[in-house]
């Protein structure tokens, strides 16, 4: 297997080698939905970088070895191994696949998400919430590869390891893909829901969003806009305006920087009624898909075009889903009527 | 610290002073007695939300004598007997019949599974027999002579033995027609409450299987596409598309003098006899449809009154020349229905969610065309007919001095029924006895006196509720009909307190936000005023008002409900409208700029003074 795998190439099903985040991504870009393009860095390519460093010193064997309860130890572990994982060589082969993807993809120019993509079930768990790496408006090639071994290294946080170990998780199967796309500088930008967050409702679109890159939204710098549209009738009917006292945009040198707003930017919606109806489309869409509700991440640049920045399933409801009937069939439907006639509760 | 808030008791109600004989004037059984504080009443504003005429609470007797005996003993619901009722100050108070006790129920579940699910079963033959029935009625209302007592009784009473005098046609006349309006609505009983109860079933496991979908959504879902209501606008329609083949489109033009264009097509040519004649197809029986709700004797109806329907032919006409498609779409609405029962459908989690909805979406589209067709007989054409030959009566007295020299036929409508039949009688007593009868001297002091009270009575507003508010509200027809919740309740006791003043709250009809120039318009002699692009604000808006929906922006009114047929022509026009703000008649000024955001059901007045409108 490559080193390197587009977009347009990798599915769902291809999650062990591209984790979850490049598979949902290839996924979208297969079912024609506008995705910014992109490349994963394969497991593949993970897997031989690792066996080039533990040609010079083990480092699977040491993880496995940790007591997850020696706090003192776990620390000094991953100072050690995050520091090889920046530090030491990647083996040529490698580091010219990424390089060269990453030149036809940017043309030299354009800044990239780096962004490490998980490659079990698990590891999107809340247990894992906060090694998911991500780092906006990278600028060059060189940049891109150190953000690569970044991500790579989360797998040696001390979270990350403790938790592998409580789990009894082999360390072999370990491994991290890293998703490189191209950057939107979006005019506004957020997430959405294909259901109702509050009521689990599957017949209601979420959308919240907040002017500059979803950044904001995601890490909760922000209050959004908030609106809930109808699934299937697009009536509109919840919009939560709120003052939006700051944006994340690119800054110049690389990387992203907060503005503070004010005038209309700040109290005005930042999405008119025909992009909620856009997003909506596009929600369903993707949820038709994949066949369940998703949570999304949406951008719109500055020409106006939207884009998916990722989807995954909704989890929270989903587990609830389907335990009991709203109502069982009754063998004549007429006794339906008894539950508003018969003052049963 | 705030206190409990709670409704005043209806002990605590005092009469307007200077009314106490108008007040004394309604029936003994409808004024409140001490008792009446320990249950809980409402104020009925949906179907009487102006201070009611003596003559006019002839509905709400009528409506619950029919209403109740349907609950309580026909179809026998379980957990509800009939509407009582109450009036005040002109207001109609209205309170449930609970049962409770558990062998009751149990005993009335029976007898109601018997029943109801008869009619559920053979819905479409009785439906079918009910509309036979209703026409019969009709018929016969129609064929009631208009009273009139002549100087010598026609020789034909001599020549065919007849042996009864015209004084006599007088009592028999009020008495069928009045006896006739009773009847109808028994008639209108007999499927109402079922029908509704079978849609709110599917609408309780919406609102359960989809917690936020809109009540519009799910209306949307069950409505029917042939409903008759729809009907006399698509006669305006036909009409104008007449005109226009018939070349006698330039008559009519915005503000034109309805008779005087009557008269020229009379005389132009062939064609214009011939689109008269058209016009006497659509007027009979399509044009028996009232401008308002039908419940005040003052809502007139299109034939009464064409200013309503002429005021959409130039706009229509336009549309047609100008090569635009004005038929109702019925196909791709009928589409649109099919496809959102299945999008919906799609989303539940369980084959048997699935059964039930297909089992429950089922019952709703049998029973609805009764819910949705209904009116036009009833509330329309019946009422306008009724309320028609008592102006009749009001003719005829009113030429006989009953009201004073300045006297007028309205004027019969503030006697009782039970006082006019006295009056028809002090009549019939005059005529025949040969004396002046003591009417004259009698009624004009009373009238005055009336009329006084009602306009003084619109100028005090009444509270919402009264007495104890009751943990939940479980009485399906109070559910149904005038969809009274708890929630409901909580806001009428913290109005005010926290409200934006410049917010008005109603039922989210049709999607869609615009702003735009309020015209607030009383009654349809007013339509003139409406501009193109203009907001309507009126207190009822039904489906008669529906011509005039191709000039506005959006609409906005006092009462009615998110399953009100208001609601789906509003849809089928795109238009968004709000319904039943309860108050935007009174808050909203003539001209102000307001905002209808018809998805969240709330209208935003955008300046506190109106703007001055252009010449």
């Amino acid at each position: 297997m490559s080193a390197v795998a587009w977009f347009k190439d990798v599915g769902i099903a291809d999650r062990p080698t591209v984790g979850g985040k490049g598979g949902s991504l290839g996924e979208l870009t297969q079912a024609g939905i506008a995705v910014p393009p992109g490349f994963v860095v394969t497991t593949s390519a993970f897997e031989t970088f690792l066996e080039a460093i533990e040609a010079r010193a083990p480092v699977r064997e040491k993880v496995t070895a940790l007591d997850p309860n020696d706090l003192g130890a776990a620390t000094k572990l991953s100072e050690e191994l995050r520091r090889r994982v920046i530090e030491e060589p990647m083996p040529a082969e490698v580091e010219r696949a990424i390089l060269s993807a990453h030149a036809e993809l940017t043309d030299g120019v354009t800044p990239v998400a780096v962004r490490s993509s998980a490659t079990t079930e698990d590891a999107e768990d809340a247990s894992f919430a906060g090694l998911q790496d991500t780092f906006l408006w990278v600028l060059t090639g060189a940049d891109m590869v150190t953000k690569v071994r970044e991500c790579w290294g989360s797998l040696y946080s001390v979270e990350s390891m403790t938790y592998r170990r409580k789990q009894d998780f082999p360390e072999d199967g370990v491994a991290m893909a890293v998703v490189i796309q191209a950057m939107v500088d979006a005019r506004c930008a957020g997430v959405m829901f294909t259901r109702s967050p509050t009521t689990g409702d599957k017949s209601v679109i979420t959308i919240e969003g907040a002017p500059g890159l979803g950044s904001a939204v995601v890490s909760g710098e922000v209050t959004p806009d908030r609106w809930v549209v109808g699934k299937i009738t697009g009536e509109i009917s919840v919009r939560d305006i709120s003052d939006k006292h700051a944006k994340q945009v690119p800054a110049e040198g690389g990387g992203i920087k907060e503005v503070e707003l004010s005038g209309a930017e700040r109290s005005q919606p930042c999405l008119s009624d025909e992009e909620l109806l856009a997003l909506r489309e596009v929600g369903r869409k993707v949820e038709r898909h994949y066949g369940k509700p998703q949570d999304i991440e949406w951008a719109i640049d500055k020409a106006g075009n939207l884009l998916l920045l990722q989807s995954r399933p909704e989890t929270v409801w989903a587990t609830k889903d389907a335990l009991a009937p709203v109502k069982p069939p009754e063998d004549n439907p007429l006794k339906h009527v008894m539950s508003i006639f018969g003052g049963k509760k | 610290m705030s206190e409990q808030k709670s409704f005043p008791l209806p002990s605590d109600l005092k009469v307007v002073p200077g009314t106490e004989a108008a007040q004394a004037a309604y029936p003994y059984y409808t004024q409140f007695v001490p008792e009446d504080d320990q249950k809980f009443w409402f104020y009925n504003s949906m179907h009487f939300p102006e201070p009611m005429h003596h003559f006019d609470m002839i509905t709400a007797e009528a409506a619950y004598v029919a209403l109740g005996a349907f609950n309580t003993r026909v179809h026998v619901l379980p957990t509800a007997k009939g509407i009582d009722h109450r009036v005040i100050n002109g207001r109609v108070y209205i309170g449930g019949v609970a049962v409770t006790d558990p062998k009751e129920i149990a005993e009335r579940v029976e007898q109601f599974q018997q029943r109801a699910f008869y009619y559920y079963e053979h819905w479409e033959r009785l439906y079918d027999q009910w509309k036979v029935k209703m026409k019969a009625l009709i018929a016969d209302a129609q064929a009631l002579p208009k009273p009139e007592l002549p100087d010598y009784e026609p020789i034909e009473t001599t020549h065919t033995g007849k042996g009864v005098a015209s004084n006599h046609a007088l009592l028999d006349i009020y008495q069928k027609q009045v006896e006739g309006y009773h009847r109808m609505w028994h008639h209108h009983f007999e499927f109402l409450l079922l029908g509704y109860g079978a849609y709110m079933t599917f609408f309780d496991f919406c609102k359960k299987a989809f917690p936020e979908i809109s009540d519009q959504a799910i209306s949307r879902m069950v409505a029917g596409m042939e409903a008759e209501i729809f009907r006399p606008d698509e006669e305006v329609k036909r009409l104008a598309r007449r005109a226009v083949e018939l070349g006698v489109d330039q008559h009519f033009t915005d503000n034109m003098n309805i008779d005087q264009v009557l008269a020229d097509l009379d005389k132009v040519s062939n064609a214009g006899k011939e689109w008269l004649g058209e016009l006497e197809t659509s007027r009979n029986p399509w044009f028996n449809v009232s401008s308002g709700d039908g419940f005040y004797h003052y809502h007139r109806s299109w034939n009464d009154d064409l200013s309503l329907p002429f005021a959409a032919l130039p706009g229509y006409i336009e549309k047609i020349k100008a090569g635009a498609n004005i038929e109702r779409p019925t196909a791709q609405l009928i589409e649109e229905r099919n496809q959102l029962v299945s999008d919906y459908r799609e989303l539940l989690d369980t084959d048997e969610d699935r059964a039930t909805y297909d089992q429950l979406i089922g019952l709703a589209h049998r029973v609805f065309p009764y819910v949705e067709g209904h009116k036009f007989y009833c509330e329309h054409w019946y009422t306008n007919l009724f309320f028609n030959k008592i102006r009749e009566f009001g003719a005829l007295l009113a030429k006989n001095d009953f009201f004073g020299p300045e006297g007028k036929e309205d004027d019969v409508f503030h006697l009782t029924q039970y006082e006019l039949e006295s009056a028809i009688i002090d009549l019939m007593l005059g005529w025949g006895v040969g004396a002046t009868p003591r009417g004259p001297q009698h009624w004009p002091a009373i009238v005055a006196q009336r009329k006084a009270a009602i306009e003084e009575w619109g100028k005090h507003t009444t509270s919402p509720a009264l007495g104890a508010v009751p943990d939940v509200i479980d009485d399906p027809a109070i559910v149904m009909l005038w969809g009274i919740t708890r929630e409901n309740l909580d806001s009428w006791l913290n109005e005010g307190s926290d409200a934006n003043p410049n917010e008005l709250k109603g039922f989210a009809a049709c999607n869609g936000v615009v702003e735009g120039v309020a015209r607030v318009v009383k009654s349809v002699a007013e339509i003139g005023r409406i501009q193109q692009g203009d907001i309507l604000v009126c207190q009822v808006t039904n489906p008669t008002w529906s011509p005039i929906f191709q000039k506005i922006g959006a609409a906005v009114s006092d009462i009615g409900g998110s399953m009100s047929h208001m609601a789906i022509v509003a849809r089928e026009y795109g238009l968004p409208a709000v319904v039943g703000t309860g108050s935007a008649t009174t808050k909203i000024k003539d001209g102000q700029r307001i905002r209808v955001d018809g998805g969240r059901g709330i209208v935003t007045i955008l300046q506190d003074e109106p703007v001055l409108e252009d010449a």
